[in-house]
């Protein structure tokens, strides 16, 4: 446990959010909009913390006029979905995006086009960041930067209270906050890939809500990869649209843009180094380049390459669950979750409704964190204002990497986040999935998660974060090795057509022993109880 | 990874020790902060941006230290181009954001994929 002289910091709040990236600001203005008073608390700092700081959102847009077109958007995404979305939400959150995002006018600048029109719907992360922790300061929200936190608080009744934590940049002194209501916004999990501003973004959100009861869906869709020059963290796919690809003889390889040019260039980085040249893009787009994603330019400048003329190596960085799909189950768009006084949103929640079996991509995955955000935060003002105030002694609900179940010992923190990662990243294991492939590494998983959880007791935020990873990876391979056919970002070698009976989202959970479920809607069926899948 | 600040630029105001989400500075005793835990960088280039200084050198390899020369950098004229083409601070009027392009260049991306898709039956027919 890092140890601090310094005295524990004590606050009450109505709401508590965790994570200060795009879901978690939305959630405070809404939560601060509704009369909640709110404390924030972030593991870097709000504004340049998670995936969408580095990067360059596009929402999902479409205008309610002419009335048509959410119609024509909304069949697309359902038929695209391949099962698994629901027409209903994808309304709800195409309409709050619609009407949300243009608020953000007095704190962000729009973008105009040639034409002259402004656009809200794609905006730049560092911007659009730094506009959103403006907005949520100017409704007086409280926010702590530098403050991960360690584990959530329940009262008796096992509704959740608040929240325990470390103010890194305070001499590592304790934090405790309690609240009406929380809402884990904490991001997904790339499984530390070198995937833009995501190194952070390490689960940890998911395995709160797990050890306070809450189960997963989807789990398995976390299978969606980036491409990047090799060495970068670059994942701006944007110019790429116009790339062309060679193998190290120098060939080039028939890799045509479209949606399954990700699945051929995997198959291509097998056979060896893949490279790249941009001499497609039209002239004008390489002239504004800069200005419109600054930081791709800017890896070719220090590198001494000339994108438009030279062929460079490129690789592929997996998206896990932040491009991919999964996260805690959630019962409606506003992230009630089974757990009483607990909230996700953004990432943290399951993404599935929305974006069905497929890659939310940019634009589905901006406008769920967007709207889901503004939604629990409305959600979690009126779950605070309507509980009583108790004064009653809140349990810690933390576990593994906290409180070890056998006899502790010091763990090599390194070693397991490397071995998530070869489980998690390698194309053959994740992407190219198989049964064999899958029970090899859920044994790996198992034995890791044995390991952390009977002797795990440093209460790090380092420790804390490699049990995250590891209960993600654990649920991701589980349900994954249950899906015995390919299904949109699933994929198994070993069944290639989807099955019309697992046409239904996968439910898993459990920290001890995994559980993995059907989700059917039956009226017998109640949030937190797992069936076998038969 | 974050591979040089620049002393003689670096003004000690302490942004990119705040802003850095992955914590990787610590204040400098009497001089530029100090890169404490340069393997937690994650590569971001936010400490960039937000040093209106210009004096942060983040190289681009994430997953290897590689050598910087302060003074070819510094030649180079690197230092604060991501500041300058993001039209932060002082910069705001003359490099306007132009994100919307995005969904232009995806959308012709498209098109041009599709007319190639398009042309080649006809060119395997010749």
């Amino acid at each position: 446990m890092v140890s601090s002289s310094l005295e524990e910091l004590s606050l009450t709040a109505d709401v508590l959010i965790v994570g200060g990236g795009m879901a978690g600001t939305w959630a405070a203005t809404s939560a601060a909009q509704a009369g909640a008073k709110v404390v924030l608390v972030d593991k870097g700092y709000c504004g340049t913390s998670g995936v969408t700081a580095a990067a360059g959102p596009g929402h999902w847009w479409v205008p309610p006029d002419p009335p048509g077109a959410r119609d024509a958007a909304v069949a697309n995404r359902v038929a695209a979905g391949l099962g698994l979305g629901e027409a209903e939400w994808m309304y709800r959150i195409l309409d709050q995006t619609w009407r949300t995002l243009p608020t953000l006018a007095r704190y962000y600048k729009f973008g105009v086009d040639d034409e002259g029109r402004v656009n809200h719907r794609a905006v730049r992360g560092p911007e659009y960041m730094r506009a959103l922790r403006q907005q949520v300061l100017g409704h007086g929200v409280t926010v702590l930067d530098h403050s991960p936190v360690l584990e959530l608080l329940a009262r008796s009744d096992g509704s959740i209270g608040g929240a325990r934590g470390l103010r890194r940049q305070d001499g590592g002194r304790s934090y405790r906050i309690e609240a009406g209501a929380v809402i884990l916004a904490a991001g997904g999990t790339s499984f530390l890939s070198h995937l833009l501003g995501s190194h952070t973004n390490t689960g940890d959100g998911y395995l709160m809500a797990a050890e306070a009861g809450a189960e997963m869906s989807g789990m398995e869709f976390t299978a969606a990869y980036t491409i990047a020059p090799a060495h970068s963290t670059m994942t701006r796919s944007m110019a790429y649209s116009f790339a062309t690809y060679y193998d190290a003889e120098g060939r080039e390889l028939d890799l045509p843009f479209g949606p399954d040019q990700t699945i051929h260039l995997a198959r291509a980085l097998q056979r060896g180094p893949v490279y790249c040249s941009l001499h497609r893009l039209p002239d004008d787009i390489k002239a504004r380049l800069h200005t419109i994603s600054p930081n791709v330019p800017l890896v070719f400048d220090r590198w001494g390459i000339d994108p438009y003329r030279d062929r460079f190596e490129v690789t592929l960085h997996n998206d896990g669950t932040i491009r991919g799909i999964g996260g805690v189950r959630v019962f409606d768009t506003d992230g009630t979750t089974s757990v009483p006084g607990l909230f996700v949103a953004g990432d943290n929640a399951s993404r599935e409704k929305v974006a069905g079996a497929i890659s939310g991509g940019g634009n589905v995955n901006s406008a769920w964190a967007l709207s889901s955000g503004v939604f629990a935060g409305r959600a979690a003002a009126r779950v605070a204002r309507s509980a009583a105030r108790r004064t009653e002694r809140l349990q810690p609900l933390g576990r593994t990497g906290l409180r070890p179940g056998g006899r502790p010992q010091t763990l090599d923190v390194a070693a397991i986040r490397s071995s998530v990662r070869a489980e998690m990243h390698p194309f053959d294991k994740n992407l190219f999935r198989t049964g064999p492939g899958l029970a090899a590494s859920s044994r790996i998983l198992e034995d890791l998660w044995s390991e952390v959880a009977d002797r795990g007791h440093a209460g790090t935020i380092a420790l804390r974060e490699a049990a995250s990873l590891v209960a993600t990876a654990r649920w991701s391979v589980a349900t994954a090795a249950v899906r015995n056919e390919s299904r949109g970002l699933h994929r198994r070698e070993d069944f290639p057509a989807q099955d019309p009976g697992l046409a239904a989202r996968l439910l898993s959970g459990g920290l001890e022993r995994i559980q993995v479920a059907l989700d059917r809607p039956s009226a017998a069926a109640r949030p937190g109880q797992l069936e076998a899948v038969p | 990874m974050i591979e040089l600040i620049v002393a003689e630029r670096c003004t000690d105001c302490g942004a990119c020790i705040e802003v850095c989400p992955a914590n990787v500075l610590d204040p400098g005793r009497g001089g530029p902060p100090i890169l404490a835990r340069v393997e937690d960088c994650q590569t971001c280039f936010m400490c960039e941006l937000y040093c209106r200084a210009d004096a942060i050198y983040v190289a681009p390899d994430c997953g290897r230290r590689v050598a910087v020369s302060e003074a070819e950098v510094l030649a180079s004229g690197r230092l604060g181009r991501y500041r300058k083409h993001s039209g932060w601070d002082e910069w705001a009027e003359q490099f306007p954001n132009e994100q919307w392009l995005m969904e232009t260049v995806f959308r012709r991306a498209g098109e041009a994929a599709a007319q190639a898709r398009a042309e080649r039956p006809a060119a395997a027919k010749e």
